[in-house]
């Protein structure tokens, strides 16, 4: 019994590893909806080869010998793009010997890498592939220091390769959670982060924190014996000092939001993108003449602390009606919820005082506007010719209530969307036992 | 029938504890103080002190209604005045010259929202630690404890949920840790100065409950029992056993001191107070339904019950509800096994399905909750009309809190909790236009001086913002 159940699981796993193939595909007769932003597109086409999108739109021929896959009644859209998110580091969030998103009794904080933590085949993963997620940056959002590590691009697809970039940003908490762990206030968060950034740029000036993982130069030159942070956390802030790895900064309260852009002042060369924002909206002529873009908690609108009491489900719409670069994400719960939020944001444009987003701008807001802001706007993101053929098809307007996923493809290949709970619901449709247990019913 | 009964032992103030009292009466001069105070005491110390505002006769013409018992009307008129429902029907109910018509189509009406599992007050925004009053964990059975005790009547949240969600009535309930947390209250969603003035009349008490993970980590965490399931087991049938034999004593006259913990206690035994009781796992809510049976109680709701649908045949015959969410998942152990089509499969079953919050957010979005829910339910080939699917959000929830005698479903004399939608309320571009409680407008979309401001908002950031 046992070796055959285990040489049933290795050929699983090389099904799993095996490269897979991408055909190519029209998908046709669909609501099309491209994701920068446009209104959807009824009866039309979406054309993948070689894993890319080849064509979408009205009027787009179906290529010879492609397989086609009859759409009617049906949408299509873009994978869903979550910025930022903390799937892939846990299997269970409360189960602590699974989780892996904080690090705090470690020596190391500003080097963490999280690439090597994330487990692609994390039924969350799966659960959120089948919510229709293809892409999301993985971040250290419960970080117990300011800085959380460097966070990764990943994508969804069931191949168990799911890195698209490591290392592609910093992540540092300014605010209540940053004042806690820097030691006990924002004035120690405001020093560390400087201290830090200071020793990294005296660490650059010595041509250190150099590579592709500045940790991990060879021949590292001398620090000043007086030096704070680890080596290998000055050379991880190297690149984010010298622009070259932006820093994702967590702030809510509008003066933090303030402090944060005025660190540029300090640090020219950083390269920030602003999450969570929750009093934006206070601070969003700012905002948008710094040209920082903002990841947002979409729907907040409880003073749930101190340093949120302007919170409104408006504060996007206004962000985004002042001209900042908004999309969401940090919605704190699982990353297959971010239709709903769009929907809610689309929801208020009906309501009279509100500020909310048109239909297209808020689909934009979870897929090419995260995408952009994570720097992969030309890879994925949307339907446009030549970007990753990561589609969604829905069983109606994706960010209705009641709609679901029909199937998903990701760089052009369809993906699995059997997980724990299908197998669940299949099992348990008719809850009583037949003629065996429940456990031989699989 | 027997929620009636409750209310009617709940509105008599003073009620006299023991049925043997009488005969002891004859020989009151050997009584001493203390057992007068145990046999004879007043179950509603604090009396609910609420009182519907006024408002004025209304007609809500042309609207798509759903009744809240299933029913559905399309271009539907709903007439209600003096607080009360006066009648609901077809584009041919005449609407009466002194009432206040609103054009109502492309609109959609139903009662007012209800959500049975809410922490608001207890847990209230600002979450600081402050405001942590939802768990007494410092002892796994705290039936002596009473959530109204702790609710604080300016949490913003109670705003939010009005506006946002359409909620109307809502039961707050002591936290998760204890294995018996301690007494519910029901809310009217209506801001006072006091809590009297928010409590719903008439409702019975709740006791919470709770199985699994919580309790046994709480306690094992501080070296005491429970540290595992089966001492949850064995800390709960101690406390009923205790619990049987204190209402014995009682009900033979014999009580020489008052027991807080096993008055309430007890009221469950008297089927005067109703269990609510959080538990994840299909196994142990039917160890519960057991415990039940062997110490004469109802489980009158499982809330989160995310393994309901496995047992939905056992949840039916024990006329047990299931207060769900309709998609959380996967965030500790117990809920490992949650699954969207939770709902589907125990309506399917033939179950008591309430979809619930437990979330300050979440409760300002009930109705998309539901939706979510119907929407899993069909693909998994269950069809749940959309008028089923909001007494999810209204009647069930009402029944499982015993206040469905007087509000959760738009009939003739029921409390005019009203919620006017902008649309469909299963769409997610739908939201409350106005919400009406006990017929009085306390929400409108197009006023802003009808939006309410906890006392913690004024004079900050966002005071009356649109929120």
């Amino acid at each position: 019994m046992k070796p055959r159940q285990l040489l049933l699981s290795a050929a699983a796993l090389l099904a799993l590893s095996a490269p897979a193939m991408a055909e190519d595909v029209a998908i046709t007769n669909a609501t099309v909806v491209i994701g920068d932003g446009s209104a959807p597109i009824p009866g039309g086409t979406v054309v993948l080869r070689g894993g890319k999108v080849l064509a979408a739109g009205a009027g787009v021929a179906v290529p010879a010998g492609a397989r086609t896959i009859d759409a009617s009644g049906k949408w299509v859209t873009p994978g869903l793009v979550v910025a930022v998110t903390d799937i892939g580091l846990f299997d269970v969030e409360g189960v602590e010997e699974s989780n892996d998103e904080r690090a705090d009794k470690g020596p190391f904080n500003a080097a963490l890498d999280l690439s090597p933590a994330i487990n692609p085949l994390a039924q969350h993963i799966a659960v959120s592939r089948a919510g229709g997620v293809t892409r999301a940056a993985v971040a250290p959002l419960r970080t117990g220091a300011i800085f959380g590590g460097q966070g990764a691009v990943i994508d969804l697809a069931s191949d168990g390769q799911p890195i698209t970039q490591a290392r592609a940003f910093q992540y540092v908490e300014l605010g209540e959670a940053g004042a806690r762990s820097a030691g006990g206030s924002r004035a120690a968060v405001h020093a560390v982060l400087r201290n830090a950034f200071m020793e990294a740029r005296e660490l650059a000036r010595r041509g250190g924190g150099q590579g592709a993982d500045p940790r991990l130069q060879d021949a590292a030159p001398e620090r000043p014996g007086d030096a704070l942070l680890t080596r290998f956390d000055a050379a991880a802030l190297v690149p984010v000092v010298t622009g070259r790895q932006p820093l994702y900064v967590r702030a809510e309260r509008a003066a933090d939001l303030r402090m944060a852009l005025a660190l540029k002042a300090d640090f020219p060369a950083l390269k920030m993108v602003l999450i969570g924002a929750t009093e934006g909206w206070m601070v969003a002529k700012e905002l948008a003449a710094s040209g920082v873009p903002v990841l947002a908690t979409p729907l907040n609108d409880l003073p749930a602390n101190f340093e949120q009491l302007a919170a409104t489900q408006s504060n996007v719409g206004r962000m985004a009606a002042a001209g900042v670069r908004v999309g969401l994400g940090a919605f704190g719960d699982q990353p297959r919820y971010a239709p709903q939020y769009a929907g809610n944001l689309v929801s208020l444009t009906k309501v009279p005082g509100a500020s909310g987003l048109d239909w297209g701008r808020a689909f934009a807001a979870i897929s090419s506007v995260p995408a952009a802001i994570l720097g992969m706007g030309d890879k994925f993101g949307s339907l446009k010719p030549g970007l990753a053929g990561d589609v969604v098809i829905w069983d109606g307007d994706p960010l209705e209530n009641t709609s679901g996923v029909v199937r998903v493809m990701i760089d052009g290949v369809e993906q699995s969307l059997v997980n724990h709970q299908t197998k669940l619901r299949d099992r348990y449709k008719v809850p009583t036992e037949g003629a065996l247990p429940k456990a031989y019913e699989w | 029938m027997r929620a009636t009964k409750l209310l009617a032992g709940m509105a008599a103030l003073a009620l006299v504890a023991s049925p043997g009292l009488a005969e002891k009466k004859k020989k009151e001069e050997t009584v001493s103080p203390a057992a007068k105070a145990a046999r004879e005491f007043n179950k509603n110390p604090y009396p609910s002190t609420y009182k519907p505002y006024p408002g004025e006769p209304t007609a809500l013409v042309g609207a798509t209604v759903f009744d809240g018992a299933g029913g559905r009307i399309d271009n539907g008129t709903v007439l209600f005045a003096d607080g009360k429902v006066v009648a609901i029907g077809g584009a041919d109910l005449a609407v009466p010259a002194n009432y206040r018509r609103i054009g109502a189509a492309g609109k959609f009406v139903t009662p007012g929202i209800i959500d049975i599992h809410s922490h608001l007050g207890d847990y209230p925004t600002p979450s600081v630690q402050a405001h942590s009053d939802g768990n007494e964990a410092t002892a796994p059975t705290t039936p002596d404890v009473w959530a109204e005790h702790s609710v604080w009547p300016q949490d913003p949240g109670f705003s939010r949920a009005l506006a946002n969600g359409g909620v109307t009535a809502l039961q707050i309930l002591p936290g998760s840790a204890n294995l018996v947390g301690g007494r519910s209250v029901t809310l009217k969603n209506v801001y006072s100065r006091t809590i009297q003035g928010m409590k719903f009349p008439g409702a019975p008490y709740g006791l919470k409950m709770a199985c699994g993970e919580n309790p046994k980590r709480v306690y094992g965490g501080k070296g005491r029992m429970p540290s595992t399931r089966m001492g949850n087991l064995a800390v709960n049938r101690a406390t009923w056993i205790k619990a049987s034999e204190y209402r014995a004593k009682r009900n033979a006259g014999k009580l020489e001191t008052r027991d807080l913990a096993m008055e309430s206690m007890a009221g469950v035994l008297d089927g005067e107070i109703l269990i609510q009781n959080h538990c994840y796992r299909a196994d142990e809510m039917a160890l519960v339904l057991d415990m039940a049976k062997e110490f004469g109680y109802k489980v009158t709701a499982f809330h989160h019950a995310t393994e309901a649908y496995k047992i939905g045949d056992l949840l039916k015959a024990a006329g047990t509800c299931s207060a769900i969410w309709a998609d959380w998942w996967g965030f500790k152990m117990e809920s490992y096994d949650a699954i969207p089509e939770n709902a589907g499969i125990l309506q399917k079953a033939g179950a008591c399905v309430v979809i619930h919050s437990d979330d300050e957010n979440g409760i300002q979005r009930l109705n998309q909750e539901a939706a979510k829910a119907q929407g899993d339910a069909r693909r998994a080939g269950i069809e749940v009309p959309d008028a089923e699917v909001i007494r999810w959000l209204t009647l069930n929830p009402a029944t499982a809190m015993g206040i469905n005698q007087q509000t959760g479903s738009l009939e003739q004399g029921k409390m005019a909790d009203v919620v006017l939608w902008n649309g469909n309320p299963l769409s997610v571009y739908s939201r409350p236009d106005k919400v009406w409680v006990d017929g009085a407008l306390l929400f409108d979309a197009a006023d802003p001086k009808r939006r309410p401001v906890s006392d913690f908002e004024l004079g900050q950031v966002g005071e009356g913002d649109v929120k």
